[in-house]
């Protein structure tokens, strides 16, 4: 019994500080990107949600160059590029890919300038890595009330427009007709997608934040056609997802001999993706309706 | 600027690499497909940290990782709506290069020239690759360039004639695929997709027939990369950033040409209503 229980939780990994910071942090993200998340999913705006956490990180290299907080770089870039998108965005699907094309490829080319102009200077090393993939393992505890209460405004945000975005996310035209203000209501929706892909792809990384965004999101939605149900399935596959693959990351430095463990990131992309697969195997599907 | 071989190399691959994205670009705009056009060469990018790991030429790995990921989307995309499956078959890609990365010893510089490019460092045996990659999607994109337009445009009347749209859909994402691997370890795994975003749309606002907007894309595209290498070259600034900053500035002069040309026209003769297909905007004849 024990011998079993080791082999799954390997030596030290309820002791580990840092694990006690990655599940917080990664337990929070995945139910602020969760809630987030089935509405990007239902809007159909999955790219726009991907593009966000490429815009914020620009702004956190553009706020390492400038030596301002990366928390400012990551949400105020992260907002101003869903303000663009939004304004050059034609409402058509096309339209919108469009105007989400044109902010990525200027913010990416934004990227490329600060991180030259960062490594030139010598001040940071793998600072390319760590923008683009981050790590759950290496965020500093003091991070954790950041998150918390950047994801917090997010989620009030959602929960107080959540009835007329709902409407106009399922039915524009008929929202329109009962007076609701559909396009604020869309920019206050993709205000808070800002913020909370800024701030999960600060704590995580950008792979993570899509993965954590789109993912549960896309799961639940299969698996329920209420949108009320599909929150709360998205964030318990989200949570559920992030710390079992934070607990495989951990192990993983303990399989075969080269003592080097696997991404966290890698783990729980797999998870996601696995889980992705599988809800849409009719048989699953029975089983959870 | 001109005199040394490896600028002349930059000079040709750039050529190469504009015409192509110019082309392939103009199809990625009408097709609203800038998702897959972004997420092909980025996910790609694992596939050379793969190649670097077993031991293969990166371009294999490139095209490997461009193929998979055209499948990916292709497959799990469901019809019209792809944009979840091309966000899990992404990330998938990317985390299997985090994997990748973490058993490597891949220099950093390395990694943010595959991201960003480094169109100053080509040698000369990588030109004969590009250009044959290359040739390859122009001629793909002849051989079906009327089923492919027809399906990008007006998608219904596609569908009655017979051509099968998830088929053109894959098939799409294929030569979307073969334009990455040749175009990543020149301008970068993210800049690809400015090239293949900007100069189309900036084209597509200047005239809404589609062999012209083609032409014009190709045109732009060039323009784009000329400068930028000779702005590389001189100020040792990123290839990708003046790639980046030039796209989305002949995207917001296209734009702005076009809303001025309209409320010219308003105001001259406001009798002519164009026939505007409502899915794509754009101009029937």
């Amino acid at each position: 019994m024990h011998a079993a229980y080791s082999a799954i939780f390997e030596p030290g990994f309820f002791a580990s500080p840092q694990v006690h910071v990655a599940a917080a942090i990664g337990g929070l993200v995945a139910i602020v990107s969760a809630i987030t998340g089935v509405f990007t999913v239902m809007r159909g705006q999955s790219f726009g949600g991907h593009a966000l956490g490429d815009v914020s990180a620009a702004g956190g290299a553009g706020a390492l160059l400038a030596g301002l907080s990366p928390v400012a770089g990551f949400v105020g870039l992260g907002i101003a590029g869903a303000g663009v998108m939004d304004l050059i965005g034609v409402r058509r699907l096309r339209g919108r890919d469009l105007a989400t094309g044109i902010v990525l490829g200027t913010a990416i080319g934004l990227s490329a300038l600060f991180l030259r102009l960062t490594t030139t200077s010598g001040a940071t090393t793998g600072a390319t890595q760590h923008v683009l993939f981050g790590s759950i393992f290496t965020v500093p505890a003091g991070t954790v009330p950041v998150v918390g209460a950047l994801g917090a405004v997010a989620v009030a945000a959602i929960a107080v427009v959540y009835r007329p975005l709902l409407l106009a996310t399922v039915s524009p035209d008929v929202a329109a007709a009962r007076g609701i203000p559909v396009r604020l209501v869309g920019l206050a929706y993709m205000a808070a997608l800002a913020v909370s892909v800024g701030l999960s792809s600060l704590a995580i990384g950008a792979i993570l934040s899509t993965a954590l965004l789109i993912g549960p999101a896309a799961v639940a939605l299969r698996l329920t056609r209420r949108t009320g149900h599909a929150v709360g399935l998205a964030c318990l596959v989200g949570v559920a997802v992030t710390w079992l693959g934070i607990l495989l990351a951990y192990d993983s430095f303990y399989w075969g001999t080269s003592r080097q463990a696997l991404p966290v990131s890698f783990f729980i992309v797999a998870l996601v993706f696995a889980s992705y697969l599988a809800s849409g195997v009719p048989a699953v599907r029975r089983m959870v309706r | 600027m001109f005199a040394t071989s490896f600028m002349m190399n930059a000079w040709i691959t750039a050529t190469i690499v504009a015409v192509v994205a110019g082309v392939v670009g103009s199809f990625v705009v009408l097709r609203g497909s800038a998702f897959p056009a972004h997420a092909i060469p980025k996910g790609a990018f694992a596939g050379a940290a793969g190649a670097a790991l077993v031991g293969v030429s990166t371009l294999l790995g490139l095209a490997v990782f461009a193929l998979l990921g055209a499948i990916g989307i292709g497959s799990l995309g469901r019809r019209g709506r792809n944009d979840v499956a091309t966000a899990l078959t992404l990330v998938m890609m990317l985390a299997l290069g985090a994997a990748f990365l973490s058993r490597t010893t891949e220099y950093e510089p390395e990694i943010y020239s595959l991201l960003f490019g480094e169109v100053l460092g080509v040698s000369n045996s990588q030109i004969l690759p590009v250009a044959l990659l290359g040739g390859v999607c122009m001629s793909a994109i002849a051989v079906v360039y009327r089923p492919l337009l027809l399906s990008s445009v007006v998608p219904e009347v596609a569908e009655a004639r017979g051509i099968r749209a998830p088929r053109i859909e894959m098939l799409f994402l294929v030569i979307v695929a073969i334009a990455t691997a040749m175009t990543v370890p020149v301008v970068g795994a993210l800049l690809i997709f400015s090239l293949m975003i900007g100069p189309p749309a900036a084209a597509r606002s200047l005239t809404s027939r589609p062999l012209l907007a083609m032409l014009l894309s190709v045109a732009i595209a060039l323009a784009t990369v000329w400068v930028a290498i000779a702005v590389a070259y001189l100020y040792d600034w990123p290839v990708g950033f003046c790639v980046g900053a030039l796209g989305a500035a002949s995207y917001g002069l296209g734009r702005g040409w076009a809303a001025w040309r309209r409320s010219r026209a308003a105001a001259t003769h406001s009798a002519v209503v164009p026939v505007v297909n409502p899915s794509s905007g754009l101009t029937v004849r």
